[in-house]
């Protein structure tokens, strides 16, 4: 089996790998990344989360990939189809920044926390552990997952990088 | 409504002269400030889906420096001043002779220098607008980031994530003499606020 060394994920995406290489998402701000791993037969998924919810989507054809509450179910189930077992699974986050800080927050300016929440309470009733996360602050963040050991390393520009 | 990929050529014009309008006086101001004459460019407006949306500023981990003022009122949306890591160092010479100290990083006075001729560009930006459309712009208080453009931009567009996958920026650039650019102006109104903008131009909507 050929595996592309390097899977991108973009704004509002997701996507899987397996085996060997590399899943990637650059330049989380606000946006929360959700990764999932099994460590058994090496799949691993991302999503790079914008908002919370999709009860707020006055779209169409609506992005699974960009809501929280759709995201990971996606996500969820494009793993199944690659064999993936949910009580196998592991998460870790990061992102959910506030990129500016005002003395007045409205709930726009909160939508960093928002992810993070929203996130978490989704992989609680599914029952998938968090094993890691590096959320909050100010500061945006790149993650890549390492498919071979489902090691999550988060690079930023200001604090350098550190592996979960 | 508010579908701004729908848009049609001489709604994307009007647009295109609000930014005219809103750069070329923050130019005007910019140019007080540093006693000499500052160009722009002609606006670009671009729609453009969030996957892309970094590569307006040279992809998402580039470090760029934003001051950003969010505007609420009548037609509330987002404005990001853009700078380079070294445009701003050339800024801060240019206006305060500040010269920066080490290779990496900003005083804290450099930090609020560069926030305050944010908030004097873009207020000026926003004041133009204010007065070209009738309406009540008014800004909040400026705040700095030196960050990687897609987080910082993610957050900008975030207005639009309910209604689809694409954002509307306007654009435009300033220049240091006639070919640097000093700095750039993202003017990102809420996808609600075309509507209103539009019918305070006079622009029919469909």
């Amino acid at each position: 089996m050929t595996v592309s060394p390097l899977v991108k994920v973009g704004m509002a995406d997701l996507n899987t790998a397996v085996g060997e290489g590399a899943i990637r998402t650059t330049g989380l701000g606000s946006c929360v990344g959700v990764t999932l791993y099994d460590p058994v037969i090496k799949v691993a998924g991302m999503a790079h989360v914008m908002l919370p919810s999709s009860s707020i989507a006055r779209e169409g054809a609506l992005n699974l990939a960009k809501f929280a509450d759709t995201a990971l179910p996606e996500l969820l189930a494009r793993m199944d189809c690659l064999g993936a077992q949910r009580t196998r699974l592991v998460a870790k986050m990061a992102g959910g920044a506030q990129m500016f800080q005002f003395g007045k927050q409205t709930e726009t300016m909160r939508i960093g926390p928002r992810n993070i929440e929203a996130c978490r309470g989704i992989l609680g009733t599914y029952g998938i552990p968090i094993v890691a996360e590096d959320t909050g602050g100010n500061y945006g963040r790149t993650i890549e997952l390492d498919c071979a050991t489902g090691k999550l390393s988060v690079r930023s520009a200001q604090n350098g990088s550190r592996d979960l | 409504m508010s579908e701004v990929k729908q848009f049609e050529p001489f709604q994307m014009d009007v647009l295109k002269e609000v930014g005219n309008i809103g750069a070329g006086h923050a130019a005007t101001a910019l140019s007080k400030l540093l006693d000499k004459p500052i160009d722009m460019r002609v606006p670009t407006v671009r729609i453009v889906s969030f996957e892309e949306i970094s590569d307006c500023l040279g992809g998402a981990e580039e470090i760029v420096v934003a001051v950003f003022l969010r505007a609420e009122g009548e037609a509330p949306g987002n404005l990001f001043l853009f700078f380079t890591i070294d445009s701003a160092r050339r800024l801060l010479r240019q206006m305060a002779g500040l010269t920066a100290g080490g290779e990496e990083g900003f005083t804290e006075m450099e930090l609020s220098a560069l926030q305050e001729i944010g908030n004097i560009l873009a207020g000026s930006y926003l004041t133009s607008l204010s007065e070209l459309t009738r309406m009540t712009l008014t800004p909040s208080v400026p705040s700095l980031a030196i960050d990687m453009a897609g987080a910082i931009l993610g957050y900008g567009v975030m207005e639009y994530g309910a209604s689809g996958d694409h954002a509307l920026l306007i654009d435009t650039s300033f220049l240091n003499g006639t070919e640097e650019t000093a700095g750039r102006f993202f003017y990102i109104p809420d996808p609600t606020s075309f509507e209103a903008i539009f019918e305070a131009l006079g622009v029919p909507t469909p």
